[in-house]
Protein backbone atom coordinates (compact mmCIF):
# COMPACT_ATOMS: atom_id res chain seq x y z
CA UNK A 1 0.00 0.00 0.00
CA UNK A 2 1.16 3.34 -0.71
CA UNK A 3 1.79 5.62 2.31
CA UNK A 4 0.18 8.51 0.47
CA UNK A 5 -0.86 10.16 -2.73
CA UNK A 6 -1.15 13.23 -4.42
CA UNK A 7 -4.06 13.86 -6.34
CA UNK A 8 -4.48 17.23 -8.34
CA UNK A 9 -7.61 19.15 -9.22
CA UNK A 10 -7.20 19.99 -13.19
CA UNK A 11 -10.94 21.79 -14.04
CA UNK A 12 -13.56 22.99 -11.80
CA UNK A 13 -15.90 22.88 -14.93
CA UNK A 14 -16.38 22.99 -18.55
CA UNK A 15 -14.90 26.11 -19.51
CA UNK A 16 -12.21 26.64 -16.48
CA UNK A 17 -8.88 27.83 -17.57
CA UNK A 18 -7.45 25.40 -20.44
CA UNK A 19 -4.04 24.65 -19.24
CA UNK A 20 -4.51 23.95 -15.61
CA UNK A 21 -4.35 20.33 -16.37
CA UNK A 22 -1.22 20.77 -18.52
CA UNK A 23 0.07 22.66 -15.23
CA UNK A 24 -0.83 20.19 -12.47
CA UNK A 25 1.29 17.13 -14.27
CA UNK A 26 4.36 18.93 -14.94
CA UNK A 27 4.96 21.83 -11.98
CA UNK A 28 5.34 18.40 -9.05
CA UNK A 29 5.11 15.64 -8.58
CA UNK A 30 1.13 13.98 -8.45
CA UNK A 31 -0.24 10.79 -8.63
CA UNK A 32 -3.72 11.18 -10.09
CA UNK A 33 -5.31 14.19 -11.94
CA UNK A 34 -9.15 14.59 -11.73
CA UNK A 35 -11.15 16.52 -14.27
CA UNK A 36 -14.90 17.53 -13.32
CA UNK A 37 -16.53 18.92 -16.54
CA UNK A 38 -20.11 18.23 -15.40
CA UNK A 39 -22.63 20.86 -14.15
CA UNK A 40 -26.70 19.79 -14.46
CA UNK A 41 -26.86 22.54 -17.56
CA UNK A 42 -23.98 20.35 -18.96
CA UNK A 43 -25.50 17.37 -19.39
CA UNK A 44 -28.59 18.76 -21.35
CA UNK A 45 -26.15 20.41 -23.95
CA UNK A 46 -24.34 17.70 -24.25
CA UNK A 47 -27.06 15.29 -24.92
CA UNK A 48 -28.58 17.82 -27.58
CA UNK A 49 -25.22 17.80 -29.05
CA UNK A 50 -25.45 14.08 -29.57
CA UNK A 51 -28.61 14.08 -30.30
CA UNK A 52 -27.28 16.02 -33.78
CA UNK A 53 -24.58 13.56 -34.29
CA UNK A 54 -24.30 10.30 -32.34
CA UNK A 55 -20.53 10.35 -31.98
CA UNK A 56 -20.61 14.01 -29.82
CA UNK A 57 -22.14 14.43 -26.31
CA UNK A 58 -19.14 14.01 -24.63
CA UNK A 59 -16.44 17.36 -22.85
CA UNK A 60 -14.43 18.28 -26.47
CA UNK A 61 -11.61 19.89 -24.72
CA UNK A 62 -10.53 16.63 -23.48
CA UNK A 63 -9.13 14.47 -26.98
CA UNK A 64 -7.20 18.05 -27.58
CA UNK A 65 -5.94 18.21 -23.59
CA UNK A 66 -4.70 14.56 -24.17
CA UNK A 67 -2.71 15.22 -26.99
CA UNK A 68 -0.71 17.54 -25.13
CA UNK A 69 -0.83 15.41 -22.04
CA UNK A 70 -0.68 11.81 -22.79
CA UNK A 71 3.22 12.19 -22.88
CA UNK A 72 3.46 13.27 -19.84
CA UNK A 73 1.25 11.06 -17.79
CA UNK A 74 2.36 8.03 -19.39
CA UNK A 75 5.92 8.53 -18.72
CA UNK A 76 5.24 9.61 -15.06
CA UNK A 77 2.17 7.23 -14.43
CA UNK A 78 -0.36 9.75 -13.49
CA UNK A 79 -4.19 8.21 -13.92
CA UNK A 80 -6.54 10.40 -15.33
CA UNK A 81 -10.11 10.06 -14.11
CA UNK A 82 -12.68 12.51 -15.31
CA UNK A 83 -16.35 12.69 -15.88
CA UNK A 84 -16.19 14.39 -18.75
CA UNK A 85 -17.37 11.75 -20.70
CA UNK A 86 -20.88 13.02 -20.31
CA UNK A 87 -23.71 11.34 -22.30
CA UNK A 88 -21.15 9.53 -24.67
CA UNK A 89 -18.55 8.07 -22.68
CA UNK A 90 -17.27 5.55 -24.97
CA UNK A 91 -16.68 8.01 -27.95
CA UNK A 92 -14.81 10.23 -25.46
CA UNK A 93 -12.87 7.01 -25.01
CA UNK A 94 -13.01 6.40 -28.88
CA UNK A 95 -11.81 10.05 -29.39
CA UNK A 96 -9.11 9.37 -26.61
CA UNK A 97 -7.61 6.25 -28.07
CA UNK A 98 -7.45 7.68 -31.57
CA UNK A 99 -5.43 10.25 -30.35
CA UNK A 100 -3.25 8.25 -28.56
CA UNK A 101 -2.65 6.58 -31.57
CA UNK A 102 -1.30 9.50 -33.83
CA UNK A 103 0.67 10.10 -30.93
CA UNK A 104 2.25 7.31 -30.76
CA UNK A 105 1.06 6.01 -27.23
CA UNK A 106 1.60 1.96 -26.43
CA UNK A 107 -0.36 0.16 -23.79
CA UNK A 108 -2.97 2.60 -22.65
CA UNK A 109 -5.64 0.85 -21.27
CA UNK A 110 -9.45 3.09 -20.92
CA UNK A 111 -11.62 2.25 -18.28
CA UNK A 112 -15.14 3.63 -19.30
CA UNK A 113 -18.04 3.87 -16.67
CA UNK A 114 -21.40 3.67 -18.05
CA UNK A 115 -25.04 3.05 -16.91
CA UNK A 116 -26.01 6.33 -15.64
CA UNK A 117 -27.99 7.25 -18.57
CA UNK A 118 -31.83 6.72 -17.73
CA UNK A 119 -33.21 8.85 -20.77
CA UNK A 120 -34.59 5.89 -22.97
CA UNK A 121 -35.13 3.26 -19.56
CA UNK A 122 -37.65 5.70 -18.15
CA UNK A 123 -40.96 4.34 -19.71
CA UNK A 124 -39.76 0.86 -17.77
CA UNK A 125 -38.17 2.52 -15.03
CA UNK A 126 -41.40 4.33 -14.37
CA UNK A 127 -44.17 0.61 -15.03
CA UNK A 128 -41.68 -1.02 -12.65
CA UNK A 129 -42.28 1.32 -10.01
CA UNK A 130 -39.74 3.74 -9.91
CA UNK A 131 -41.66 7.07 -9.53
CA UNK A 132 -39.41 9.85 -10.00
CA UNK A 133 -41.42 11.88 -7.75
CA UNK A 134 -39.48 15.50 -7.94
CA UNK A 135 -37.97 16.37 -4.54
CA UNK A 136 -38.79 20.09 -4.24
CA UNK A 137 -42.00 20.08 -5.84
CA UNK A 138 -43.55 15.95 -5.05
CA UNK A 139 -45.18 15.93 -8.75
CA UNK A 140 -45.05 12.98 -10.54
CA UNK A 141 -42.64 12.79 -13.66
CA UNK A 142 -45.75 12.19 -15.89
CA UNK A 143 -46.02 15.93 -16.06
CA UNK A 144 -42.77 16.74 -18.02
CA UNK A 145 -41.98 13.24 -19.48
CA UNK A 146 -42.06 14.29 -22.91
CA UNK A 147 -40.41 17.16 -23.05
CA UNK A 148 -37.27 15.61 -21.14
CA UNK A 149 -33.66 16.32 -22.91
CA UNK A 150 -32.16 14.31 -20.78
CA UNK A 151 -31.96 11.81 -17.19
CA UNK A 152 -28.85 11.02 -15.51
CA UNK A 153 -28.07 8.98 -12.36
CA UNK A 154 -25.19 10.14 -10.43
CA UNK A 155 -23.47 7.49 -9.65
CA UNK A 156 -20.25 7.16 -6.64
CA UNK A 157 -16.59 6.18 -6.64
CA UNK A 158 -16.57 2.59 -6.66
CA UNK A 159 -17.78 1.61 -10.20
CA UNK A 160 -14.25 3.90 -10.83
CA UNK A 161 -12.33 1.95 -8.31
CA UNK A 162 -13.39 -1.22 -10.12
CA UNK A 163 -11.94 0.17 -13.60
CA UNK A 164 -8.73 1.19 -11.27
CA UNK A 165 -8.60 -2.77 -10.33
CA UNK A 166 -8.99 -3.75 -13.92
CA UNK A 167 -5.80 -1.92 -14.65
CA UNK A 168 -7.33 1.35 -16.33
CA UNK A 169 -4.59 4.20 -16.57
CA UNK A 170 -7.59 6.83 -17.87
CA UNK A 171 -10.87 6.15 -16.62
CA UNK A 172 -13.73 8.33 -17.90
CA UNK A 173 -17.73 8.29 -16.58
CA UNK A 174 -21.00 10.35 -17.62
CA UNK A 175 -22.50 11.25 -14.55
CA UNK A 176 -20.58 10.64 -11.58
CA UNK A 177 -20.73 12.57 -8.51
CA UNK A 178 -17.81 15.25 -8.44
CA UNK A 179 -16.66 13.94 -5.46
CA UNK A 180 -16.88 9.90 -6.22
CA UNK A 181 -13.61 11.40 -8.64
CA UNK A 182 -11.58 12.16 -5.48
CA UNK A 183 -12.57 9.60 -3.46
CA UNK A 184 -12.33 6.42 -5.97
CA UNK A 185 -8.36 6.55 -6.30
CA UNK A 186 -8.40 6.74 -2.07
CA UNK A 187 -10.50 3.82 -2.16
CA UNK A 188 -8.15 1.95 -4.26
CA UNK A 189 -5.31 2.91 -3.16
CA UNK A 190 -5.60 2.50 0.69
CA UNK A 191 -7.97 -0.42 0.07
CA UNK A 192 -10.42 1.03 2.04
CA UNK A 193 -14.35 -0.89 2.49
CA UNK A 194 -17.69 0.04 1.29
CA UNK A 195 -18.38 0.32 5.01
CA UNK A 196 -15.36 2.35 6.01
CA UNK A 197 -17.80 5.15 6.42
CA UNK A 198 -15.32 7.64 8.21
CA UNK A 199 -12.80 7.06 5.65
CA UNK A 200 -15.18 7.04 2.89
CA UNK A 201 -16.53 10.71 4.09
CA UNK A 202 -12.90 12.03 4.35
CA UNK A 203 -12.60 10.98 0.85
CA UNK A 204 -15.42 12.23 0.07
CA UNK A 205 -14.85 15.58 1.79
CA UNK A 206 -11.40 16.17 -0.35
CA UNK A 207 -13.50 16.18 -3.45
CA UNK A 208 -15.59 18.58 -2.36
CA UNK A 209 -12.49 21.02 -2.07
CA UNK A 210 -10.89 20.06 -4.56
CA UNK A 211 -14.02 19.83 -7.19
CA UNK A 212 -14.36 23.71 -8.09
CA UNK A 213 -11.14 23.66 -8.95
CA UNK A 214 -8.87 27.24 -7.52
CA UNK A 215 -11.93 28.24 -5.31
CA UNK A 216 -10.04 26.63 -2.52
CA UNK A 217 -6.30 28.01 -3.51
CA UNK A 218 -7.60 31.74 -4.04
CA UNK A 219 -9.57 32.18 -6.17
CA UNK A 220 -13.43 33.96 -5.70
CA UNK A 221 -12.08 34.16 -2.09
CA UNK A 222 -14.45 36.71 -0.34
CA UNK A 223 -11.66 37.22 2.97
CA UNK A 224 -8.91 39.38 2.12
CA UNK A 225 -8.43 38.31 -1.92
CA UNK A 226 -6.21 41.66 -2.39
CA UNK A 227 -3.99 39.40 -0.42
CA UNK A 228 -3.97 36.46 -2.77
CA UNK A 229 -0.71 36.38 -4.44
CA UNK A 230 -0.25 36.08 -8.64
CA UNK A 231 -4.02 35.21 -9.57
CA UNK A 232 -2.23 35.23 -13.03
CA UNK A 233 -0.53 32.29 -12.38
CA UNK A 234 -2.90 30.24 -9.60
CA UNK A 235 -2.11 26.74 -8.82
CA UNK A 236 -4.75 24.65 -8.76
CA UNK A 237 -5.49 22.71 -5.65
CA UNK A 238 -4.14 19.31 -4.49
CA UNK A 239 -4.82 17.04 -1.91
CA UNK A 240 -1.96 15.02 -0.18
CA UNK A 241 -3.73 11.50 0.70
CA UNK A 242 -2.80 9.01 3.58
CA UNK A 243 -4.34 5.75 4.28
CA UNK A 244 -6.00 6.94 7.59
CA UNK A 245 -7.94 9.22 5.91
CA UNK A 246 -6.09 12.48 6.77
CA UNK A 247 -5.59 14.62 4.23
CA UNK A 248 -3.50 17.66 3.30
CA UNK A 249 -4.73 20.27 0.77
CA UNK A 250 -1.69 22.07 -0.73
CA UNK A 251 -1.06 23.36 -4.48
CA UNK A 252 2.62 23.11 -6.36
CA UNK A 253 5.59 25.01 -5.47
CA UNK A 254 6.17 28.18 -7.22
CA UNK A 255 2.57 28.54 -8.49
CA UNK A 256 0.54 31.70 -7.71
CA UNK A 257 -3.03 31.62 -5.21
CA UNK A 258 -2.72 30.41 -1.64
CA UNK A 259 -3.93 27.71 0.45
CA UNK A 260 -5.13 28.90 3.97
CA UNK A 261 -7.53 27.59 6.63
CA UNK A 262 -9.76 30.80 4.93
CA UNK A 263 -9.35 29.54 1.58
CA UNK A 264 -10.85 25.98 2.19
CA UNK A 265 -13.26 26.93 4.64
CA UNK A 266 -14.82 29.16 2.49
CA UNK A 267 -14.68 26.17 -0.17
CA UNK A 268 -15.88 23.91 2.59
CA UNK A 269 -19.33 25.98 2.93
CA UNK A 270 -19.81 26.27 -0.81
CA UNK A 271 -23.06 24.92 -1.98
CA UNK A 272 -24.30 22.82 0.89
CA UNK A 273 -27.38 22.30 2.75
CA UNK A 274 -27.39 20.31 6.39
CA UNK A 275 -23.32 20.00 7.34
CA UNK A 276 -24.25 17.52 9.08
CA UNK A 277 -25.79 15.18 6.04
CA UNK A 278 -23.72 15.56 3.07
CA UNK A 279 -25.36 13.03 0.89
CA UNK A 280 -23.54 11.22 -1.57
CA UNK A 281 -23.77 7.50 -3.17
CA UNK A 282 -21.08 6.33 -1.43
CA UNK A 283 -22.13 8.01 2.31
CA UNK A 284 -23.38 10.91 4.40
CA UNK A 285 -20.23 13.06 5.16
CA UNK A 286 -20.33 15.32 8.75
CA UNK A 287 -19.12 18.39 7.65
CA UNK A 288 -19.82 19.43 11.51
CA UNK A 289 -16.88 17.42 12.43
CA UNK A 290 -14.00 18.30 10.05
CA UNK A 291 -10.92 19.79 11.70
CA UNK A 292 -8.62 22.01 9.74
CA UNK A 293 -4.96 22.65 11.09
CA UNK A 294 -3.09 25.84 8.84
CA UNK A 295 0.52 24.32 9.04
CA UNK A 296 1.60 26.91 6.62
CA UNK A 297 3.55 27.48 2.97
CA UNK A 298 0.38 27.12 1.23
CA UNK A 299 -0.72 23.60 3.24
CA UNK A 300 -3.98 23.05 5.22
CA UNK A 301 -4.67 19.53 7.32
CA UNK A 302 -8.07 17.79 7.33
CA UNK A 303 -8.87 15.30 9.59
CA UNK A 304 -11.30 13.76 12.49
CA UNK A 305 -13.88 13.45 9.83
CA UNK A 306 -16.91 11.38 10.56
CA UNK A 307 -19.35 9.73 8.08
CA UNK A 308 -22.68 7.37 8.48
CA UNK A 309 -23.90 4.88 6.05
CA UNK A 310 -24.91 5.48 2.49
CA UNK A 311 -28.55 6.02 1.72
CA UNK A 312 -30.95 3.66 -0.56
CA UNK A 313 -30.91 5.99 -3.44
CA UNK A 314 -29.24 7.43 -6.12
CA UNK A 315 -29.79 10.88 -7.45
CA UNK A 316 -31.21 11.49 -10.49
CA UNK A 317 -30.84 14.51 -12.67
CA UNK A 318 -33.53 15.44 -15.57
CA UNK A 319 -33.50 18.19 -17.61
CA UNK A 320 -36.88 19.19 -19.30
CA UNK A 321 -37.46 21.89 -22.28
CA UNK A 322 -39.57 24.69 -20.40
CA UNK A 323 -40.22 27.90 -23.11
CA UNK A 324 -38.05 30.24 -23.79
CA UNK A 325 -36.27 33.41 -22.88
CA UNK A 326 -34.47 35.87 -24.29
CA UNK A 327 -32.32 39.06 -22.50
CA UNK A 328 -31.50 42.24 -24.15
CA UNK A 329 -28.99 45.46 -22.82
CA UNK A 330 -28.79 48.90 -23.77
CA UNK A 331 -26.41 51.45 -21.70
CA UNK A 332 -27.39 55.22 -20.85
CA UNK A 333 -24.33 57.59 -19.54
CA UNK A 334 -24.26 60.73 -17.60
CA UNK A 335 -26.27 62.61 -16.96
CA UNK A 336 -29.34 61.25 -15.12
CA UNK A 337 -28.43 57.71 -16.35
CA UNK A 338 -30.72 55.74 -14.03
CA UNK A 339 -33.61 57.94 -14.57
CA UNK A 340 -32.88 57.36 -18.61
CA UNK A 341 -32.63 53.62 -17.98
CA UNK A 342 -35.81 53.68 -16.05
CA UNK A 343 -37.71 55.67 -18.05
CA UNK A 344 -36.76 53.48 -21.33
CA UNK A 345 -37.63 50.30 -19.30
CA UNK A 346 -41.33 51.73 -18.72
CA UNK A 347 -41.44 53.06 -22.51
CA UNK A 348 -40.77 49.19 -23.33
CA UNK A 349 -42.92 47.97 -21.29
CA UNK A 350 -46.15 49.85 -22.38
CA UNK A 351 -44.66 48.72 -25.74
CA UNK A 352 -44.82 45.05 -24.99
CA UNK A 353 -48.09 45.57 -23.28
CA UNK A 354 -50.20 47.45 -25.90
CA UNK A 355 -48.68 44.37 -28.20
CA UNK A 356 -50.49 42.10 -25.80
CA UNK A 357 -47.83 39.81 -25.61
CA UNK A 358 -47.36 37.14 -22.96
CA UNK A 359 -45.11 36.76 -20.88
CA UNK A 360 -44.35 34.04 -17.62
CA UNK A 361 -41.89 37.00 -16.41
CA UNK A 362 -40.63 40.63 -17.27
CA UNK A 363 -37.32 41.20 -14.97
CA UNK A 364 -35.55 44.62 -14.81
CA UNK A 365 -32.47 45.05 -13.49
CA UNK A 366 -30.10 48.38 -13.74
CA UNK A 367 -26.79 46.96 -14.08
CA UNK A 368 -24.18 49.39 -12.11
CA UNK A 369 -26.95 50.05 -9.32
CA UNK A 370 -29.19 47.04 -8.73
CA UNK A 371 -28.44 43.65 -10.23
CA UNK A 372 -26.66 42.01 -7.84
CA UNK A 373 -28.20 43.10 -4.52
CA UNK A 374 -31.04 44.06 -5.54
CA UNK A 375 -32.89 46.44 -2.43
CA UNK A 376 -29.95 46.16 -0.45
CA UNK A 377 -28.58 48.96 -2.94
CA UNK A 378 -27.41 52.28 -1.77
CA UNK A 379 -29.94 54.81 -3.42
CA UNK A 380 -27.14 57.11 -5.23
CA UNK A 381 -26.98 60.40 -6.41
CA UNK A 382 -27.14 60.84 -10.09
CA UNK A 383 -24.65 63.08 -9.99
CA UNK A 384 -22.32 60.11 -9.02
CA UNK A 385 -23.38 57.77 -11.50
CA UNK A 386 -21.14 57.98 -14.65
CA UNK A 387 -23.13 55.09 -16.41
CA UNK A 388 -25.88 52.54 -15.98
CA UNK A 389 -26.76 49.05 -18.44
CA UNK A 390 -30.56 48.21 -18.31
CA UNK A 391 -30.96 44.56 -18.55
CA UNK A 392 -34.02 43.64 -19.63
CA UNK A 393 -35.24 39.31 -19.48
CA UNK A 394 -38.40 37.88 -20.26
CA UNK A 395 -39.86 33.83 -20.43
CA UNK A 396 -42.35 32.50 -21.78
CA UNK A 397 -43.91 29.62 -24.06
CA UNK A 398 -44.68 31.32 -27.02
CA UNK A 399 -41.78 31.47 -28.99
CA UNK A 400 -42.96 34.25 -31.22
CA UNK A 401 -43.79 36.82 -28.57
CA UNK A 402 -39.78 36.09 -27.19
CA UNK A 403 -38.51 36.76 -30.45
CA UNK A 404 -40.93 39.98 -30.70
CA UNK A 405 -39.23 41.46 -27.78
CA UNK A 406 -36.31 41.19 -29.09
CA UNK A 407 -37.41 43.24 -31.87
CA UNK A 408 -38.55 46.07 -29.42
CA UNK A 409 -34.63 46.71 -27.72
CA UNK A 410 -32.87 48.62 -30.52
CA UNK A 411 -35.42 50.90 -31.95
CA UNK A 412 -35.27 52.48 -27.94
CA UNK A 413 -31.93 53.85 -29.62
CA UNK A 414 -33.98 56.38 -31.82
CA UNK A 415 -37.48 56.28 -29.90
CA UNK A 416 -36.12 56.46 -26.64
CA UNK A 417 -33.95 58.52 -23.53
CA UNK A 418 -31.21 60.00 -25.10
CA UNK A 419 -27.00 59.11 -25.05
CA UNK A 420 -27.97 55.61 -25.14
CA UNK A 421 -25.66 52.57 -26.64
CA UNK A 422 -24.09 49.39 -26.59
CA UNK A 423 -26.42 47.50 -28.86
CA UNK A 424 -24.08 46.29 -31.21
CA UNK A 425 -24.97 42.78 -31.08
CA UNK A 426 -28.20 42.65 -33.28
CA UNK A 427 -31.36 41.27 -32.11
CA UNK A 428 -31.39 39.31 -29.01
CA UNK A 429 -32.52 35.91 -29.81
CA UNK A 430 -34.97 33.73 -28.12
CA UNK A 431 -32.97 30.59 -26.60
CA UNK A 432 -34.49 27.44 -24.97
CA UNK A 433 -35.10 27.40 -21.37
CA UNK A 434 -33.86 24.11 -20.18
CA UNK A 435 -35.49 23.36 -16.60
CA UNK A 436 -34.50 20.57 -13.37
CA UNK A 437 -36.05 17.58 -12.60
CA UNK A 438 -34.42 16.19 -9.30
CA UNK A 439 -35.30 12.83 -8.02
CA UNK A 440 -34.45 10.01 -6.12
CA UNK A 441 -34.18 6.33 -7.59
CA UNK A 442 -33.72 2.96 -5.42
CA UNK A 443 -30.30 1.85 -6.33
CA UNK A 444 -31.80 -1.63 -7.54
CA UNK A 445 -32.47 -0.27 -10.65
CA UNK A 446 -29.36 1.05 -11.75
CA UNK A 447 -26.55 -0.87 -12.20
CA UNK A 448 -23.14 0.97 -13.14
CA UNK A 449 -21.14 -0.98 -15.87
CA UNK A 450 -17.32 -0.85 -16.23
CA UNK A 451 -16.18 -1.09 -19.75
CA UNK A 452 -12.36 -1.53 -20.86
CA UNK A 453 -10.78 -0.23 -23.81
CA UNK A 454 -7.26 -1.05 -24.76
CA UNK A 455 -4.09 0.31 -26.94
CA UNK B 1 -20.79 50.46 18.47
CA UNK B 2 -22.02 49.30 15.14
CA UNK B 3 -19.86 46.80 13.06
CA UNK B 4 -20.71 45.65 9.24
CA UNK B 5 -20.60 42.01 9.90
CA UNK B 6 -17.66 41.90 6.70
CA UNK B 7 -15.00 43.29 9.59
CA UNK B 8 -15.37 39.82 11.25
CA UNK B 9 -16.43 37.41 8.54
CA UNK B 10 -16.47 36.51 5.35
CA UNK B 11 -17.89 33.69 3.40
CA UNK B 12 -19.13 32.36 -0.53
CA UNK B 13 -22.38 31.99 -1.54
CA UNK B 14 -23.75 29.48 -4.51
CA UNK B 15 -26.91 28.07 -5.71
CA UNK B 16 -28.62 24.72 -4.97
CA UNK B 17 -31.83 24.98 -7.30
CA UNK B 18 -33.90 28.11 -6.30
CA UNK B 19 -32.27 28.16 -3.41
CA UNK B 20 -29.01 30.40 -2.26
CA UNK B 21 -26.50 29.20 0.15
CA UNK B 22 -24.40 31.23 1.85
CA UNK B 23 -21.84 30.55 4.25
CA UNK B 24 -20.23 32.88 6.53
CA UNK B 25 -17.40 32.29 8.90
CA UNK B 26 -15.54 34.36 11.20
CA UNK B 27 -11.88 35.46 11.67
CA UNK B 28 -12.03 34.02 14.94
CA UNK B 29 -13.72 32.69 17.53
CA UNK B 30 -15.09 35.87 19.29
CA UNK B 31 -16.16 36.87 15.94
CA UNK B 32 -18.34 33.14 16.14
CA UNK B 33 -20.05 34.02 19.00
CA UNK B 34 -20.96 37.34 17.24
CA UNK B 35 -22.46 35.92 14.81
CA UNK B 36 -23.79 33.00 16.16
CA UNK B 37 -25.74 35.98 18.46
CA UNK B 38 -26.87 37.81 15.85
CA UNK B 39 -27.65 36.25 12.33
CA UNK B 40 -30.77 34.86 13.55
CA UNK B 41 -32.60 32.74 11.20
CA UNK B 42 -35.29 36.37 11.19
CA UNK B 43 -32.55 38.32 10.83
CA UNK B 44 -31.10 37.56 7.74
CA UNK B 45 -34.69 36.92 6.18
CA UNK B 46 -35.26 40.68 7.08
CA UNK B 47 -32.08 41.71 5.55
CA UNK B 48 -33.25 39.67 2.28
CA UNK B 49 -36.36 41.63 2.06
CA UNK B 50 -37.05 41.62 -1.48
CA UNK B 51 -34.78 39.19 -2.67
CA UNK B 52 -35.77 35.95 -0.66
CA UNK B 53 -39.44 35.10 -1.20
CA UNK B 54 -39.38 31.59 0.69
CA UNK B 55 -37.92 30.01 4.53
CA UNK B 56 -34.69 30.86 5.52
CA UNK B 57 -32.72 27.85 7.10
CA UNK B 58 -29.67 28.20 9.61
CA UNK B 59 -26.84 25.49 10.27
CA UNK B 60 -23.61 26.06 12.93
CA UNK B 61 -19.72 24.53 11.86
CA UNK B 62 -18.25 25.76 15.34
CA UNK B 63 -15.51 23.25 13.82
CA UNK B 64 -15.23 25.84 11.09
CA UNK B 65 -16.29 28.62 13.12
CA UNK B 66 -18.75 29.40 10.15
CA UNK B 67 -22.94 29.11 9.62
CA UNK B 68 -24.43 28.17 6.43
CA UNK B 69 -27.59 29.56 5.50
CA UNK B 70 -30.56 28.15 3.21
CA UNK B 71 -32.23 31.03 1.49
CA UNK B 72 -35.15 28.97 -0.23
CA UNK B 73 -37.27 30.53 -3.65
CA UNK B 74 -34.45 33.41 -3.94
CA UNK B 75 -32.61 32.53 -6.96
CA UNK B 76 -35.76 32.91 -9.21
CA UNK B 77 -36.19 29.77 -10.69
CA UNK B 78 -32.57 28.39 -10.32
CA UNK B 79 -29.95 27.39 -13.00
CA UNK B 80 -31.38 28.44 -16.66
CA UNK B 81 -34.83 29.72 -15.63
CA UNK B 82 -33.36 32.22 -13.81
CA UNK B 83 -33.85 35.56 -15.89
CA UNK B 84 -31.74 37.35 -12.83
CA UNK B 85 -28.08 38.31 -13.43
CA UNK B 86 -26.89 36.71 -10.91
CA UNK B 87 -28.78 33.47 -11.50
CA UNK B 88 -26.73 31.48 -8.93
CA UNK B 89 -26.54 33.85 -5.74
CA UNK B 90 -23.05 34.26 -6.37
CA UNK B 91 -22.73 37.93 -4.64
CA UNK B 92 -24.99 37.05 -2.13
CA UNK B 93 -22.59 35.95 0.36
CA UNK B 94 -21.04 40.04 0.00
CA UNK B 95 -24.54 41.09 -0.08
CA UNK B 96 -24.70 39.60 3.82
CA UNK B 97 -21.57 41.07 4.85
CA UNK B 98 -22.90 44.24 4.49
CA UNK B 99 -25.46 44.00 7.64
CA UNK B 100 -24.44 46.01 10.45
CA UNK B 101 -24.44 44.84 13.79
CA UNK B 102 -24.60 46.39 17.42
CA UNK B 103 -22.03 45.20 19.46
Amino acid sequence: MKEKIRIAAGQGFWGDLIDAPYHQVTKGHIDYLILDYLAEVTMSILQKQKNKNHELGYAKDIPELMRKILPIITTKKIKVITNGGGVNPISCANALLKVAKEIGIKNLKIGVVLGDDIKDRLDELITGGAELKNMETDKPIAAVKEKIVSANVYFGAFPIVEALEKGADIIITGRTTDTGLTLAPMIYEFGWKVNDYDLLSAGTIAGHILECGAQSSGGNFLGDWQSIPDMAEIGFPIAEAFPNGEFIITKHLNTGGLVSFETVAEQLVYEIGDPKSYITPDCVADFTSIKLADLGNDRVKVFDIKGFPETEFYKVSCSYEDGYSSVATLTYSYPQALTKAKAADEILRKRLSNLNLQFDEIRTEFVGYNSTHGPLSKILDEEDINEIMLRVAVRGKDYNAIERFGKEIAPLILTGPPSVTGFAGGRPKPSQVIAYWPALIPKKFVKPIVKMLEL
Amino acid sequence: MKIKLSDIAHGRSGDKGDAANIGIIAYDSAGYEIIKQNLTVEKVKEHFEGICFGNVERFELPNLLALNFLLHNTLGGGGTVSLKHDAQGKTLASALLRMEIEV
